[in-house]
């Protein structure tokens, strides 16, 4: 199949309040869809709903269908500890965990998720996804480090690995560079391209360069509303919306 | 404009100098306490205060080793049952409570924090020495554990409360059941400050005198079975210190030092389990 998700006019409440307004739209599998639009304008909300973040949320609620792999993923049928294994994400804030080592940080999806697996497997699995989040090298050495003692970008780049680490369809990721500096920004951004021969990406960003940059797809959303998408080339010069034309130009937003 | 700095200066330099004072005085009953038993108590304070049991007046020598045997039990005995309780409670508070329930829980558990430990003694007494038709360790440590129970229940739900939302986030994305977010990262993240919070209950609970009264009674001999009434430091430090023989009140100093610094060694473990790990 050619898309990975289908969106089909997916709304979402937080409460009485409407963030996301009959979104429709298809991800193409092994590309890569920016998620682009001024703050609040629901972009995160509308990701977190591929992989059901929010299912914890209190007063969350959602109507319409997300299909992946054909199935609609809020249906009861659908457990969504199984479907996170399969849509992964990449949070803003590097966020590993605390009290772990790199290693034990990349390992811990692996090792929680009930199949028993030897050192040996571990180890490799460890190494494979730490080599696609190109930071093998110059981890190798002290894989016993807390993860927390790495510098913000290689954090980010560790979160990366232990979400490619229980080997997801999808990858969607929450602003991944905003609370990273320019050089780490540009090798997650690198990091991106190449992840995207194997992996489905969807990233949010308000960042247009970045859009630009990395994207394949382009979806701008407007105070809950899918305004357009389209192919990154054609959404940067010439897109269908005026609104959209307005923001990439910077008039606002 | 320099009147101002120096009326400035002198300002935040008189505050300071307040602030330093106070935080003085709040850590000066600890040394006087401390310097105090030291003097009084240092006459006694032989290896045999540790190794011996009490010996009858006039008869010199003796100690009060049954007595901290007999606290550890009762203390240990407290802890093993409440400690799996309190913290399961403390993470069902942090993680799950939401609603009413968990409301009238933490309600309920704060006004347990503030119940006299006399009132457990005699809870304790009502509830197990009167059916048992004796006081025992069991009784005693009955009552330790529930003025033990509710100040665990509390600093774990607080310490579950500073492990950020974005730590459960990560693990949830990663397919991980809740469950298992809950007890292996979440409860594992937070594992420094719950064994803190535990660490200074029991330094709490080592100390209580009241509740013993109507619970262990005390023994002047090794204890013969957790059935039976048990000695206890706070007991033997009690009843050496209320009787007339000037031998006991030395033996009574030297037992509060014991107790003392039990505890001194207790809160140093709490420090470390909460050190600054680089």
């Amino acid at each position: 199949m050619e898309n990975a998700l289908q969106v089909k006019d997916l709304c979402a409440w937080f409460g009485d309040h409407q963030v996301l307004k009959n979104i429709t739209m298809d991800i193409r599998r092994n590309s890569v869809t920016s998620v682009m639009g001024p703050s609040g304008c629901g972009k995160s909300t509308f990701i977190r709903c591929l992989n059901r973040m929010h299912d914890l949320t209190p007063g969350f609620r959602v109507a319409g269908d997300v299909l992946f792999d054909g199935r609609n993923i809020y249906s009861e049928k659908i457990d969504p500890v199984l479907l996170r294994r399969k849509v992964g994400m990449v949070f803003q804030q590097p966020n590993p965990f605390p009290r772990m080592s790199a290693f034990e940080n990349v390992a811990v999806g692996l090792k929680f998720n009930g199949k028993k697996r030897s050192r040996a497997e571990m180890a490799e699995t460890v190494e494979k996804s730490l080599r696609m989040a190109a930071l093998w090298d110059e981890l190798k050495d002290h894989l016993g480090r807390p993860g927390s003692s790495l510098s913000g970008g290689q954090q980010q780049r560790l979160c990366i690995a232990r979400a490619l680490a229980v080997e997801p369809e999808v990858l969607l990721m929450d602003e991944p560079c905003s609370a990273l500096d320019p050089m780490s920004t540009a090798k997650i951004e690198e990091l991106i391209e190449d992840l995207s021969d194997k992996y489905t990406i969807v990233v949010v960003t308000h960042n247009m360069q970045q859009a630009g940059r990395i994207s394949d797809y382009v979806a701008f959303f407007l105070l809950g509303d899918l305004i357009e998408m389209d192919k990154a080339a054609k959404i940067f010069t010439n897109p269908a919306d005026k609104r959209t034309e307005e923001y990439i130009t910077g008039r606002f937003g | 404009m320099e009147s101002i700095a120096f009326r400035r200066r002198a300002a935040d330099r008189v505050t300071r100098g307040l602030f330093a004072l106070s935080a003085f005085v709040v850590i000066l009953p600890l040394f006087l306490i401390f310097f105090d038993l030291l003097w009084k108590g240092a006459r006694e304070l032989k290896w045999t205060l540790l190794t011996d049991l009490p010996h009858p007046v006039g008869e010199p020598g003796g100690g009060i080793a049954n007595g901290i045997l007999g606290t550890l039990s009762i203390a240990g005995l407290a802890m093993a049952g409440g400690i799996p309780m309190a913290v399961m409670a403390g993470i069902y508070l942090a993680e799950y409570g939401r609603g009413k329930f968990a409301s009238a829980v933490r309600f309920a558990v704060d006004t347990l924090t503030g119940v006299p430990s006399i009132i457990m003694g005699i809870f304790g007494y009502v509830l197990w020495v009167l059916p048992m038709k004796r006081f025992s360790a069991w009784a005693a440590a009955a009552s330790l554990a529930m003025i033990f129970i509710p100040i665990v229940v509390r600093t774990t739900e607080e310490m579950l409360k500073t492990v950020p939302a974005s730590v459960r986030e990560a693990a949830l994305a990663l397919g991980i059941e809740r469950w298992k977010t809950t007890l292996f990262i979440t409860v594992r993240t937070a594992t420094a400050g719950i064994v803190t919070g535990i660490l200074l209950a029991m330094a709490r609970i080592i100390g209580e005198t009241a509740p013993l009264l109507f619970t262990a009674l005390g023994n002047q001999f090794w204890q013969s079975g957790l059935d039976q009434p048990i000695a206890a430091i706070p007991l033997q430090v009690f009843n050496y210190a209320i009787s007339p023989y000037d031998d006991w009140h030395d033996k009574a100093w030297a037992g509060a030092l014991v107790l003392i610094g039990m505890v001194l060694a207790i809160s140093g473990g709490a420090r470390y389990f909460t050190r600054v790990r680089k």
